[in-house]
């Protein structure tokens, strides 16, 4: 069997793998790209910018193709088709026959026919290419435009701001974002996240021209108003590539789409469309998810089975960083048809809505902006007609304190209910894939299933449908390391300390199998550091180090390490400031003040750091960890020395603090802070630990963390006079260090503690395990093996030669270390530029 | 004597020291330079085993792979790049983390204490 398939996008190539699978004999497929890259994810298009590179969003390498016997044509297309001979012709003036003929060739972005659309700095947004030519363009740019605010037209416009372009407007026609959607008060609070983030929002306008000679200018509204802009991205919609069939007389919609039926076929019984390009029930499906399913569908047909489509779900979440926004089923259903609930906080910025049949018992649509937590369970709900609680409201209102529903959730579930929309894998999928294929994590789900490989969203639900299912079966769920050891941290932990190992292949060689890898070396490392509280960087357990911990520093891009001492409670004198100063200058360091309240110097060459580190040593200083999982800063307000409102000296019991716990390596960072009032200048209640003065004493927080997921600390202990205080924190920590898993932060450990702060409370401050006496006297162990770990580097020899970056070349620097200048200082060389296509 | 002075003649392969086994770290690499070169040399202490391969890791062009971990897939030994851990084999240079490129391997030797690396060329 013939078939040739046009068009490489993300559809195109899913067909082909779709196709392989059914195993049909004499296949010959051929596949013609317009592009010249192989097939990749356009979804992710934007990460582009943020890092991705385009091997890794392609979705399978050349080679694949090749290996199972495709003949695959990109930069090749198809030009013309003759329905009667059943050949297609391409541009390099190939011409083949076929059995079946695929359209897969997607859409192009939708331009309106604005006067100027043609001026040099006009982009759309679609292709890697296009990408590429607005980061040429982004340089030169200080103001960037998006026409459209759309899904697409808000992800472009936070793009412009990755590339560094201060003032991003985005224009809509409608009178609110995202018309298709969310609704009017939805959008009110998205303008305000997207003013938040520095994309100011101009709705209900109509652009009249694109202004300027060669290059754009500017811009010129229908209501007279003018918007100066070096660059303009338009993204108002799509148009589907129907130009090829309209050509050859295959029957298109009005507006666009080749008409195909409930079994993809066109009005030409050899000829299919799937994708963008099909137009379905008067429906162009903008999304992958359909696509795949219309790709399913046609390669089960070619197999020789039955198989319709039967429409699809056009529920979204938009991929915005910051912003969280989605809606599905109706989001907009009012009125008698529907009961409506809102949730709406201006201060926060977040807005809820569902709608729900008259009796209460059904789920019909909604918008959620702000907070999108909730879209997977309530998209489920929806779909599968799942009962409401009592009160719809606990739906988009937070469960309590600590208490999270997800568990509960997934179990209610149907067995058809489809969890993974991109790949079509239901519940049932994935139970099979752990009780029949005894998967038991969540990448061998996925290398099973495929759920979770699209777009990524339902990895959660897929986790917890894995966890509870192996539960059922009575299997233990363990976190175990890694194919290395067949324990979990807190085993390693007993293990290691109970037979006294106190190296990598020690402990290997007891406890494990094979030679380590990059998840057990480092894990490993960290729980002999905690242990035993010996020089990290002895002979036979450095290069078991993550990098960071093996150099003493924190390696930057381009190779270069980055130096910071420690500074105690945020406290140091002038003199103190000056030797940083001098040793800047000397080793020409760009430096900074962090947002820990100390000074970061970047840009050392890796030889230069013993250097570096003697100078600083000799003046006093010590290694702030600052690359270790150990104690960072303690934060500190000034206090009653000088604050007018100061209940304590909170810089001196700051200091206190950080010096107790310095070098202190945990399964993560450790960081806190000393607060001298109520008024919290020190923000301790965002740390792991928190001390806030009151007028008895301190007050103990516990478990905050700021990073991508802030979650406030909460209240331990009240009132409690300052050694008390440092018991209880020693107890904490000593707990924490023994029972958490690797690089889990302390609030991700409370959050899995069974019991939540109240157990911990109890095991801390009531002494409930019996275990108080020991976790104090471990922690006081710990505190009096505390050495400077730079200042025992450099007096050794042996460690200092490893700082060479040649072996056989010890005085000479990496060549390849880059670096350009910015505002009057040093910084990396980019990492990324773009590579040139065709 | 694993190889023989005549074939080396004859080719353009060649051999070159690139450094005493005492410079070498226990279960870790060091970067070596050959002419403009830059060859991550890696001593895989537990498994008495030596390996070389380009110090360039290909995902983001750092030289950082010297600086990266060993360790063992299967029973494959592997480097894994310090940044974004990126792992490749060290005997086939295959990258083993998804389809990043491959990384060019070079032969190992060691004779009365000195590491010796084959290179295709003379240093330039
Ligand atoms: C330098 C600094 C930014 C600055 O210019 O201000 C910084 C820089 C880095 N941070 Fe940070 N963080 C810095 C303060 C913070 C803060 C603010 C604070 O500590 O008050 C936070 C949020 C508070 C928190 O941790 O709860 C913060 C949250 C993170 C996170 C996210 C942690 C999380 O739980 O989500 C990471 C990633 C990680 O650790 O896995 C991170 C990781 C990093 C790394 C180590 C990323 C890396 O691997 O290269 C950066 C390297 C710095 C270097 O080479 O020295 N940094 N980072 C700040 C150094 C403070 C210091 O003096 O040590
Ligand atoms: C920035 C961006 C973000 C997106 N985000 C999401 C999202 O979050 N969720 C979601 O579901 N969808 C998203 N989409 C949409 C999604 O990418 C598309 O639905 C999907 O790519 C459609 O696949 P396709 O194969 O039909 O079309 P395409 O991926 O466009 O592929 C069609 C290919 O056919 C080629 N072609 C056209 N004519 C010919 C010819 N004559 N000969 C040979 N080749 C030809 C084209 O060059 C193109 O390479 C996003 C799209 C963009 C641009
Ligand atoms: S927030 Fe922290 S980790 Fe992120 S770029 Fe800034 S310094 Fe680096
Ligand atoms: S640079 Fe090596 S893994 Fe990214």
């Amino acid at each position: 069997m013939k078939v040739v398939v046009i068009g490489n996008g993300m559809v195109g190539q899913k067909f082909c793998e779709k196709l392989l699978s059914k195993s049909i004999s004499n296949l010959q497929l051929t596949v013609f790209g317009e592009e010249t890259l192989a097939a990749y994810d356009r979804v992710h298009l934007s990460s582009y910018f943020a890092g991705k590179t385009v091997d890794d969003l392609t979705l399978q390498p050349v080679k694949w193709y090749e290996e199972n016997g495709i003949d695959l044509r990109l930069g090749d297309p198809v030009q013309d088709i003759d329905r009667d001979k059943k050949t297609v012709t391409s541009f390099d003036g190939l011409t083949l026959t076929y059995d079946y003929l695929i359209f897969a060739t997607g859409s192009a972005a939708f331009v309106p026919p604005i006067p100027g659309v043609d001026k040099h700095g006009v982009f759309v947004y679609r292709t890697i290419e296009d990408l590429n030519m607005i980061w040429r363009h982004a340089p030169v740019t200080k103001t960037a435009v998006v026409i459209g605010g759309g899904l697409l037209g808000l992800e472009a416009a936070k793009a412009c701001l990755d590339l560094g372009i201060k003032d991003t407007h985005v224009i809509e026609f409608a009178p609110r974002l995202m018309p298709r959607q969310i609704d009017e008060a939805g959008s009110e609070i998205l303008i305000q996240k997207l003013k938040d983030l520095n994309i100011t929002t101009h709705t209900g306008k109509n652009t009249a021209a694109i202004l300027g000679n060669e290059k754009i200018s500017g811009m010129i509204f229908t209501d007279g108003s003018i918007l100066s802009t070096d660059m303009l991205i338009i993204s108002a919609g799509i148009k589907p590539r129907d130009e090829l069939a309209r050509a050859c007389g295959l029957t298109v919609g009005p507006r666009g789409g080749i008409v195909v039926n409930d079994s993809m076929l066109t009005s030409d019984e050899n000829i299919y469309a799937i994708g963008e390009c099909a137009l379905h029930n008067s429906m162009v499906y903008g999304l992958v998810a359909p696509g795949y399913e219309m790709a399913e569908v046609t390669a089960t047909r070619l197999a020789g089975s039955e198989k319709e489509f039967p429409g699809f779900d056009m529920s979204t979440k938009l991929k915005l960083i910051g912003v969280d926004v989605a809606s599905f089923g109706d989001p907009f259903i009012a009125g008698e048809e529907a009961k409506t609930i809102v949730f709406r906080d201006n201060h926060q910025g977040i807005y809820k809505r569902i709608n729900f049949s008259n009796d209460g018992k059904e789920l019909l649509g909604g918008v959620l902006v702000g907070d999108a937590d909730a879209y997977n369970m309530l998209l489920q709900i929806c779909k599968n007609k799942m009962a409401l609680p009592p009160d719809p409201m606990d739906l988009i209102i937070k469960g309590k304190e600590g208490k999270s529903d997800a568990g509960a959730g997934v179990v209610a579930l149907p067995d058809d209910a489809l969890i993974c929309s991109c790949e079509g894998v239901t519940k049932l999928d994935i139970c099979n894939a752990v009780t029949e294929s005894g998967c038991e994590t969540v990448d061998a789900i996925k290398k099973c299933t495929k759920a979770a490989t699209g777009c990524g969203g339902c990895a959660p639900m897929v986790k917890d449908i894995m966890v509870h299912t192996m539960k059922q079966q009575g299997k233990m769920v363990r976190n175990v390391l890694c194919e290395h050891f067949d324990y979990s941290r807190q085993e390693l932990y007993d293990l290691i300390k109970m037979k006294d190992l106190h190296s990598f292949d020690t402990v290997l060689d007891e406890l494990g199998k094979g030679d380590g890898c990059e998840t057990c070396r480092p894990a490993i490392s960290s729980l002999i550091a905690s242990l035993w509280n010996e020089l990290i960087v002895k002979k036979e357990n450095a290069t078991s180090q993550d990098t960071n911990d093996r150099f003493l520093a924190n390696i930057q891009k381009g190779g270069t390490y980055s130096v910071v001492p420690r500074i105690p409670g945020g406290e140091i004198t002038p003199d103190k400031l000056l030797v940083i100063a001098q040793v800047a200058k000397k080793y020409n360091l760009y430096t900074k003040i962090t947002g820990g309240q100390r000074i970061d110097m970047f840009g050392a060459h890796v030889s230069d750091l013993p250097l570096i580190w003697e100078e600083l040593i000799e003046a006093g200083f010590e290694s702030g960890h600052a690359y270790g999982k150990a104690l960072r800063t303690v934060k500190s307000c000034v206090g009653s020395t000088w604050c007018r409102f100061g209940l304590h000296d909170s810089v001196s019991y700051a200091i206190r603090v950080e010096e107790r716990y310095r070098g202190l390596r945990a399964p993560h960072k450790i960081k806190s802070a000393v607060s001298g009032c109520i008024r919290e200048c020190a923000e301790a209640q965002s740390k792991d630990f928190g001390i806030i003065a009151t007028e008895k004493g301190w007050n103990l927080y516990v478990c905050g963390n700021g990073g991508s997921k802030p979650q406030h600390a909460l209240l331990l202990a009240t009132d409690l006079d300052s050694d008390t205080c440092i018991k209880y924190i020693d107890r904490f920590l000593m707990f924490y260090i023994k029972t958490a898993d690797p690089l889990t932060r302390t609030a991700t450990w409370l959050n899995k503690m069974e019991g939540g702060i109240d157990y911990l409370r109890n095991v801390v401050v009531h002494d409930s395990l019996g275990i108080a006496d020991e976790l104090e006297k471990e922690m006081q162990t710990l505190v009096d093996n505390y050495q400077c770990e730079w200042k025992a580097a450099i007096e050794n020899p042996e460690i200092r030669k490893r700082f060479n970056h040649f072996v056989n070349a010890p005085q000479e620097k990496d060549p390849t270390v880059q670096f350009d200048t910015f505002r009057g200082q040093k910084k990396a060389a980019e990492w990324n530029k773009p590579i040139a296509v065709s | 004597m694993i190889y023989d002075n005549q074939q080396i003649s004859l080719t353009k392969e060649h051999w070159f020291a690139a450094c005493s086994v005492e410079d070498a770290v226990i279960n870790g690499g060091v970067c070596v330079k050959h002419g403009n070169e830059q060859i991550a040399l890696f001593y895989f202490t537990r498994r008495n085993e030596w390996y070389a391969t380009q110090n360039l890791c290909p995902h983001k062009k750092q030289m950082a792979l010297s600086r990266g971990m060993l360790g063992s897939k299967n029973e494959e030994p592997k480097v894994a790049c310090p940044f974004h851990k990126k792992t490749f084999s060290l005997v086939t240079g295959q990258c083993l983390s998804g389809d990043e490129c491959d990384i060019k391997t070079y032969p190992v030797k060691v004779e009365n204490g000195t590491v010796f690396i084959k290179v295709d060329t003379k240093e330039p």
